[in-house]
């Protein structure tokens, strides 16, 4: 099972990195934000390894940092101190083009408020990331589709849909590609509860049923105890 | 990566789909800014290849010419002594032939001493030496193009064969020099002698043979149309670029708004491992595929709108110019290439923003869309500097001086004040703010300033618009009204006729004596003034001359003086090139004379100086004397008119009336001015889209404001006819705001511009009318630009307005 860590002694972790068991491998990640009032300190130095096929919820106070340590695993963001391992590539030293290169072919992203492409149809949206990845296979998208139960939905665009319709799409686009990695930001949290458990859950079976790796970060107790364990940031560090 | 690209461009391509006006106001801003640079371009570029044509065919364009000193003749002798002596010239007769109402140009050449002069002097056109024996001996073979050949259909030739070359450049006659001494009547008078650049080596000196002859550089003789109609072309491409920036206005609203609609699709893709430079290449191949399809379409419509404006173009240069240019068009690929050149350019410019901001912008920043729309402070702070800055540059491109220092001024005082336009606006509406005491009044006020920045760029294409408008039409309407006055004072007399012969005038005379109360002989003679071709006028000394006569400044007993033949006047354009004043000498045929008097000569492009009758005779004894005015009671001139043609077999064209003339002058006048008229009415055109493209922009951004003023209980048709209230009082506000810089601009155009161009001074004639009906034009184009997103906010659906309130939008 994974290896988590709190701040404290840093222990060695580097050799995690060249498992080929452990999907992400984060040692004393550090992050801060310029803003008008001065730097702020975001992550604090965070060590976590996640291993291959499990799912992971991350939880924690607003501001503790979740999203952040999630963009950093996406390489959205750079961290400014520490090592971040994700599938093999040493985010602290990859240039743009790589880091975009993985998100691409290794990473699937949920957010929060959907980031669908609005001028797109549900099956131009659901095919998008697999055809940049140059993984489309229309059967397998047609097979999420329809769990997702986005079948009779195909030529609507985004802003036809409701809004646990949108997040489904989102999934689908992210699991499309078959990425070994999905990283899910609050992707319940612009929907109503019962909303909410049904997309979660379909999330969950989708990932387990294709061996897929998930961070997820979330408020929800409910969902973080949906999973197969769970991290708690407090003021930046694992806690 | 090609199959990403693509995939990249489909998507953001989707976007216009989903947004066809958006990409219809992208698509027309780009075209109708690239028509109005192309067309333009398009009519300047025929102009000038008319010029540069005539100027082959002349060969005169990189050749000296020997033409007689002052008061001297050139025959045939000479060219033969010349010749003999061993000096490689080739003769030239010019003159004007009349044919009806119009007068056609005859240039008359040598073709076996030409050939050879230089390459040019052999180059296009028809090739006299084909059928040399039929050129050059009478009646001789004439060359002209299809529409002068058929202005001197009917014409008395003398049997000359008329022979149609399309080369030949407009309204020229050209034929053996011989032949034209005969068309002309210039016995044996030849006009000049064009110089072979490389002469025989040990020739005598040319003051030992030809002692009466001076050698005329080119350019030196200032009668090249292409100098002289360059200030009308730089005019044209001052208008053309200012409708380009309006025209530009458009595409950058839709450009930014394109930009900013599609951040959040920007961020996901980025988000989904699309490099940023990837993004960054498909943006600019969507822009510079945008800017293909809307130049060539542009340079389509500048084409047919080149057509239309062409025979406009030529009545104007042949008017204020006295150039020679074909009414049609021809398609050269140089301005095919400059235009889709300028379309790039101008996405290029409308993009670079956009992209900038795309570029810089961080994966993880929050998309906020309004942030477009919003003027800050700051940015208003960093216009007025800016605004500022090119004030300044106003009186440094006075001091720069000359035309293009005088356009510079133009632009950095339009410039300046169109960034000042939102400043002064938001300053409007902090005190209105203060003013008003109502919750709708204040939320209107507050509202109208959180939608200024929106719509800056579209009130500031307005702004420019109408000024452009008010500057241009207070110009013409000032140029028309001195215009009008000037031609009651010029045309005193009640007729004007013209004899076919000496001996004719004299009948002619003898027989109007006893029947008018004057005749005023006005006779001419081609001469140089200060170094240019000019004219010298003979007048009698009459009580319509003392009475009438223009004249801008004068000694007090300047006709007196002129009728003894002791000073001389001259004309506006003379004095203001020369820097001449009254006292200075002016150098005439026969000895110079001091300058009594200066008088305003609008419409004429050469130099004009004016002397006593009798001085004139004196000076130019072999001039014919063929034109006199005719003073007559008014209610007489008509059956005098009908009496003196049936009398001598005069054609119509040979006894004008006042009336008549007056008449004649005005249509050029107002024909001349039609094209600038055209110009002015498609911008302002232009800046009704640029604003309906900035309404329809706000109307997409704006709901999150109006959402919970709905809620609040104002029904949509309220807010529909607010919206509208506020377009039509940000357009009001606009119009009054460029009535100053409208008339800043014609102050500018009348002292400067025109000055430098033609050499006149204009007094500033402000029309009441122009501006009310401007002002209407300002309210009129913005009701038709802003009813179609007031007509959408009326009638938008509940649940759009409601899904602003929910937690999913």
């Amino acid at each position: 099972m994974s290896d988590i860590r709190s701040s404290g002694p840093r222990a060695p972790i580097d050799s995690a990195g060249d498992r080929p068991d452990i999907a992400v491998s984060a040692a004393d990640l550090v992050k801060s934000f310029q803003t008008p009032a001065g730097e702020v300190p975001v992550l604090r130095g965070v060590d976590l390894s996640l291993v291959r096929g499990e799912s992971v919820a991350i939880t924690g106070e607003s501001g503790s940092g979740k999203s952040t340590l999630l963009h950093l695993i996406g390489g959205l963001d750079v961290a400014d101190a520490g090592t971040l391992t994700v599938l093999g590539t040493d985010l602290r030293r990859a240039d743009d083009r790589t880091r975009a290169s993985l998100r691409r072919t290794g990473v699937g992203m949920i957010f929060q408020q959907f980031n669908l492409i609005p001028s797109l149809t549900v099956s131009a949206n659901l095919a998008f990331q697999a055809r940049l990845a140059v993984r489309y296979d229309p059967g397998r998208v047609a097979r999420l589709a329809a769990d997702l139960g986005l079948a009779a939905l195909m030529d609507r665009y985004p802003e036809q849909l409701s809004g646990g319709q949108q997040q489904r799409v989102a999934i689908g686009r992210a699991l499309a590609a078959n990425p070994p990695l999905v990283l899910a930001d609050e992707p319940t949290g612009n929907l109503d509860e019962e909303t909410g458990d049904a997309v979660a859950g379909l999330l969950l079976s989708l990932v387990r049923q294709q061996g897929t790796t998930l961070a997820l970060v979330t408020h929800s107790p409910r969902l973080a105890g949906l999973c197969d364990r769970r991290v708690h940031l407090r003021a930046g560090r694992l806690a | 990566m090609i199959g990403r690209a693509r995939l990249v461009l489909w998507a953001l391509l989707s976007h216009w789909r989903r947004h066809p006006l958006q990409l219809a106001m992208l698509l027309s801003g780009l075209m109708l800014a690239t028509a109005l640079w192309s067309g333009v371009q398009a009519v300047n570029a025929e102009a000038r290849a008319s010029y540069a044509a005539a100027s082959d065919r002349l060969g005169a364009g990189s050749l000296s010419r020997l033409e007689p000193a002052p008061g001297q003749a050139l025959t045939t002798a000479d060219h033969v002594a010349l010749r003999r002596a061993g000096w490689l010239v080739s003769p030239v007769v010019e003159g004007r032939l009349r044919a009806g109402s119009a007068r056609v140009a005859v240039l008359g050449i040598e073709p076996l001493t030409r050939i050879g002069l230089t390459p040019e002097a052999d180059g296009p056109g028809p090739d006299p030496t084909g059928d040399l024996h039929g050129f050059i001996t009478a009646p001789g073979i004439g060359y002209s193009d299809a529409s002068t050949a058929a202005i001197l259909e009917g014409v008395d030739l003398g049997g000359l064969v008329l022979r149609v070359d399309p080369e030949t450049p407009p309204n020229t006659l050209i034929v053996d020099v011989g032949i034209a001494q005969r068309l002309l009547g210039l016995g044996d008078q030849l006009t000049a002698l064009t110089l072979a650049p490389d002469q025989p080596a040990g020739l005598p000196a040319l003051a030992r043979i030809a002692p009466d002859l001076v050698v005329v550089d080119p350019g030196q003789g200032g009668a090249d149309p292409a100098a002289l109609t360059d200030s009308f072309h730089l005019n044209l491409t001052a208008f053309a670029l200012l409708s380009f920036i309006v025209g530009l206005f458009i595409t950058q609203s839709a450009v930014g708004l394109a930009f900013e609609q599609r951040r959040p699709m920007v961020r996901t893709l980025r988000a989904l491992g699309v490099p940023r430079s990837e993004v960054l290449g498909v943006i600019a191949a969507e822009l510079v595929l945008a800017a293909l399809l809307a130049g060539a379409a542009g340079i389509v419509l500048g084409w047919v709108m080149a057509a239309a404006l062409m025979p406009g173009v030529a009545a104007t240069l042949a008017g204020l110019y006295g150039a020679d240019v074909a009414g049609t068009l021809a398609l050269r690929p140089v301005w095919i290439l400059s235009g889709l050149g300028m379309a790039l350019a101008g996405t290029a410019l409308a993009g670079a923003q956009g992209l900038i901001r795309t570029a810089r912008m961080p994966l993880l920043a929050a998309g906020q869309s309004t942030a477009w729309a919003d003027a800050t402070s700051r940015s208003l702070r960093r216009q007025a500097a800016a605004a500022m800055v090119l004030a300044l540059g106003v009186p440094l491109c006075l001091v720069i001086g000359g035309l293009v220092g005088g356009f510079a001024a133009l632009a950095c005082g339009l410039l300046a004040a169109a960034l000042l336009l939102p400043v002064a606006l938001d300053g409007a509406l902090r005190l209105a703010r203060r003013r008003v005491t109502g919750v709708l009044g204040s939320w209107f006020v507050a509202d109208t300033r959180q939608q200024l920045g929106g719509l800056s760029l579209a009130l500031m294409a307005l702004m420019l618009a109408l000024a452009a408008n008010i500057g241009v039409g207070t110009m013409v309407g000032s140029f028309r009204g001195t215009f009008t006055g000037w031609l009651d004072q010029r045309l005193a007399s009640e007729l004007y006729v013209t004899a076919r012969t000496e001996d004719e005038a004299a009948a002619l005379r003898r027989w109007l004596a006893p029947r008018v109360d004057a005749i005023l002989p006005i006779w001419n003679a081609d001469a140089p003034l200060m170094g240019q071709p000019g004219k010298v006028y003979g007048v009698a000394d009459h009580q319509t001359y003392r009475e009438h006569w223009p004249l801008l400044s004068a000694r007090p007993d300047v006709w007196d003086e002129l009728a003894q033949g002791r000073v001389v006047l001259i004309n506006e354009q003379l004095a203001r090139r020369h820097d001449l004043t009254l006292g200075d000498d002016l150098q005439l045929p026969g000895g110079a004379l001091p300058i009594a008097g200066i008088y305003s000569d609008y419409g004429n492009p050469s130099p004009q100086a004016i002397v006593g009758l009798d001085d004139f005779t004196r000076r130019f004894p072999d001039t014919p004397r063929l034109y006199q005015a005719v003073r007559v009671a008014p209610d007489r001139a008509a059956p005098l008119a009908e009496a003196l043609r049936d009398r001598f077999d005069l054609p119509a064209s040979a006894v004008v009336d006042q009336h008549q003339a007056k008449q004649v002058s005005l249509q050029i006048f107002d024909r001349t001015f039609a094209v600038t008229a055209a110009l002015n009415v498609l911008t302002l055109g232009v800046a009704g889209i640029a604003l309906l493209t900035g309404l329809l922009t706000l109307a997409s951004m704006r709901l999150p404001q109006l959402a919970p003023v709905w809620a609040a209980g104002l029904p949509r048709a309220r807010l529909a006819r607010l919206d509208l209230l506020r377009t039509l009082l940000l357009a009001a506000a606009t119009a009054i705001y460029a009535v100053p810089v409208g008339l800043g601009l014609a102050w500018m155009l009348l002292t400067v511009v025109n000055v430098e161009a033609f050499g006149w001074r204009l007094p500033m004639q402000v029309a009441p009318g122009l501006l009310a009906r401007l002002g209407l034009a300002a309210l009129l184009t913005a009701l038709a630009a802003g009813a179609l997103p007031a007509w959408r906010l009326a009638r938008i659906t509940p649940s759009r307005l409601l899904r602003v309130f929910a937690d999913e939008r």
